[in-house]
């Protein structure tokens, strides 16, 4: 049993009278630990895959199966607790919130899990220290680099030791070298066990990873893989 | 998420934006003292009232000439139309009645007391002995007008303290001689403090017995007719009693008006408690204002703060976390504001109490009680529709905003 199980997915917008098909019979299976790159054109329907991936989107048709249990019939709610479980997320605009300090933005998940607070303050330490960012713990993110900055996202992504992360142009918004950085720091996460999914237009980033998707207009064109298969 | 972390979220979620919170907090802090304050100005003057009347005893009828009706045209409108005066023989008649314990006739006017030179302008009081008894009023030093017939005009007069201390100074007043109008009269006594009482200081009084008075100001008639009946009980038979001997004294006419105190306070209870309602009435529009007020600026957060929400969702909040969230941050606000409208309000009551020390101004625990509960209730009631909203947003496209 694969760790992410797609079948014939449909996703269809409507956009006024016009009907856009963003994902056609996708059918897709990515073990735990993996390392994907998703890559295509705008509009080739990556996001749409992605945010279907992470549970924020429902396909019109099709099963995803997540670690064997079919997830799409699921409310919105019990979604929730899929999301704060397994899932991470990290953006390409970081999404931080601004009133909120680095630690307390890390800790947002474990607040929203319900977690207590002295459990929450170790976790978040020792987060801090994972990702170096101990003397930037109590600075808002507007005090804070782009690369501190997706540090503090990562960090909050994967506070909950989700099963998979998922990122959507994570280097989007940085200069090469924080974006050299910051893969190195996902390729490292994903070493430990934890699966990659990674939407990019930068091939570079694309080419790192050990199977990659190409997609085009709501299906996928190619399915790459490289190297020997994870255990 | 926990309560403690709902509170504290909403918390920082609110003083993120100073200035709209605070903007909001005055709002509702207004509205909340407009209620406290113009309660407490209306109730005071209730209770002003109220103690004025009380001031005056409890098994006290009141008898004034002239009839105020309300009503249509009768026979006797058209055969007279001016009352007639009451008169000492009245007030004696009146005496005679087994359920009338104590009766003082009053007659008042204003005129000069001289004495040495000094001069000053005073009200005068013609009574009888009895008034002392049935005000409950003390004499300080001396005595009181002398227990005689009602139309005797002894030449002596009671001051009051401020009087006296103003004529007389460190002097002994008692048997000495006051001109009081085109008068000589003798001081026989100083009244003891005794307060006011239906707009009268005792402190700033002339009593004369009330023959004197009349023939000072050159009448018959009697401004009031105070009737103390025997026991509080009595009080209804005594007001027929009254009514009917004066009636039969003046050829079957009703042509007075006896009222209890009673009556009195009951009415002006009435009146100043529906002045306090609707002013309460009027401030509570001030409230509902800021109850939409709280709803517009919840939901400019809602749309500010959309990608945020976005983003909770995609860390695992569930829509009730959210809504719970954005509706404690509605109810803080609110809270604060009743808080900070609960101090201005007292603060103002003070402020009114200083400028008119004889009104009683606090706010009554209703007012104050339905203030707050009512800010508490519209801040939340008009906080559910933007949490509701926050709650309902599509994660995709909430985080697509930035």
């Amino acid at each position: 049993m694969a760790q992410i199980e797609l079948d014939g997915i449909n996703r269809i917008f409507q956009l006024g009278d016009s009907q856009v098909h963003a994902l056609c019979d996708v059918s897709l299976r990515i073990e735990a630990g993996e390392y994907v790159s998703v890559m295509g054109p705008s509009g080739s329907g990556k996001s749409t895959l992605l945010n279907l991936l992470g549970l924020l989107d429902r396909p019109n048709s099709g099963h995803y199966r997540l670690e064997g249990r079919d997830v799409t019939t699921l409310s919105a709610d019990e979604q929730a607790a899929v999301r704060s479980a397994r899932i991470g997320f990290v953006f390409q605009s970081f999404h931080l919130v601004p009133r909120l300090t680095a630690a307390e933005n890390i800790a947002l998940p474990l607040m929203l899990a319900g977690m207590p607070a002295h459990e929450r303050t170790r976790r978040v330490a020792q987060a801090l220290k994972d990702f170096g960012l101990e003397a930037r713990a109590h600075h808002r993110p507007e005090e804070l680099s782009g690369g501190q900055r997706q540090r503090v996202a990562i960090a909050r992504a994967t506070i909950m030791r989700p099963a998979m992360l998922l990122a959507d142009e994570p280097t989007g918004n940085l200069d090469r070298a924080t974006g050299q950085e910051v893969t190195a720091l996902l390729e490292d996460l994903n070493a430990a066990g934890m699966t990659l999914i990674v939407v990019t237009h930068d091939p570079v980033m694309g080419e790192r990873a050990r199977r990659r998707v190409l997609m085009e207009d709501g299906a996928i064109r190619q399915d790459l893989r490289r190297g020997p298969e994870p255990a | 998420m926990s309560p403690a972390d709902t509170l504290r979220f909403a918390t920082r979620a609110a003083l993120g934006y100073p200035l709209r919170t605070a903007l909001m907090v005055l709002a509702m802090s207004i509205g909340v003292a407009a209620v406290v304050m113009l309660t407490a100005l209306g109730d005071g003057a209730r209770r002003y009232v109220v103690e004025e009347f009380s001031a005056l005893g409890a098994n006290l009828l009141i008898v004034l000439p002239g009839r105020t009706e309300t009503g249509g045209v009768n026979p006797g409108s058209f055969v007279s139309s001016t009352p007639r005066d009451l008169t000492n023989d009245d007030a004696a008649a009146l005496l005679r009645l087994p359920l009338v314990q104590r009766v003082a006739p009053l007659t008042v006017g204003n005129s000069e007391i001289s004495v040495g030179g000094r001069l000053r302008e005073v009200m005068v009081l013609g009574t009888t002995a009895d008034y002392l008894g049935i005000r409950g009023f003390g004499v300080a030093g001396g005595q009181f007008l002398p227990r005689e017939d009602f139309g005797r005009a002894t030449a002596v007069a009671v001051i009051g303290e401020t009087i006296r201390a103003e004529l007389f100074g460190n002097e002994n007043a008692i048997g000495r001689m006051i001109r009081l109008g085109d008068r000589r009269l003798r001081v026989i006594g100083i009244m003891g403090p005794a307060g006011r009482g239906l707009g009268m200081n005792s402190d700033e009084l002339v009593l004369v017995p009330v023959a004197t008075a009349q023939a000072m100001f050159n009448t018959n008639a009697l401004f009031r007719i105070m009737v103390e009946t025997r026991g509080r009980e009595a009080l209804g038979p005594a007001q027929r009693q009254v009514e009917d001997l004066l009636r039969a004294r003046r050829d079957g006419e009703l042509d007075f008006t006896v009222i209890t105190q009673d009556a009195v306070l009951g009415t002006f209870d009435r009146i100043l408690g529906a002045l306090t309602l609707g002013v309460a009435g009027i401030a509570a529009i001030s409230l509902a204002v800021a109850g939409i007020l709280v709803m517009n600026v919840m939901l400019v957060a809602v749309t500010q703060r959309t990608g945020e929400i976005g983003l909770l969702k995609a860390l695992g909040a569930s829509t009730g976390a959210i809504r719970l969230a954005f509706l404690a941050e509605a109810g803080l606000l609110s809270l604060a504001g009743a808080v900070a409208g609960f101090a201005l309000g007292h603060a103002g009551a003070w402020g009114i109490r200083l400028a008119f020390p004889a009104l009683p101004a606090w706010p009554p625990d209703w007012a104050v009680a339905a203030a707050v509960g009512t800010a508490l209730t519209t801040g939340l009631l008009f906080g559910v529709m933007p949490a509701r909203r926050a709650a309902a947003l599509d994660p995709v496209q909430a985080l697509m905003k930035r």
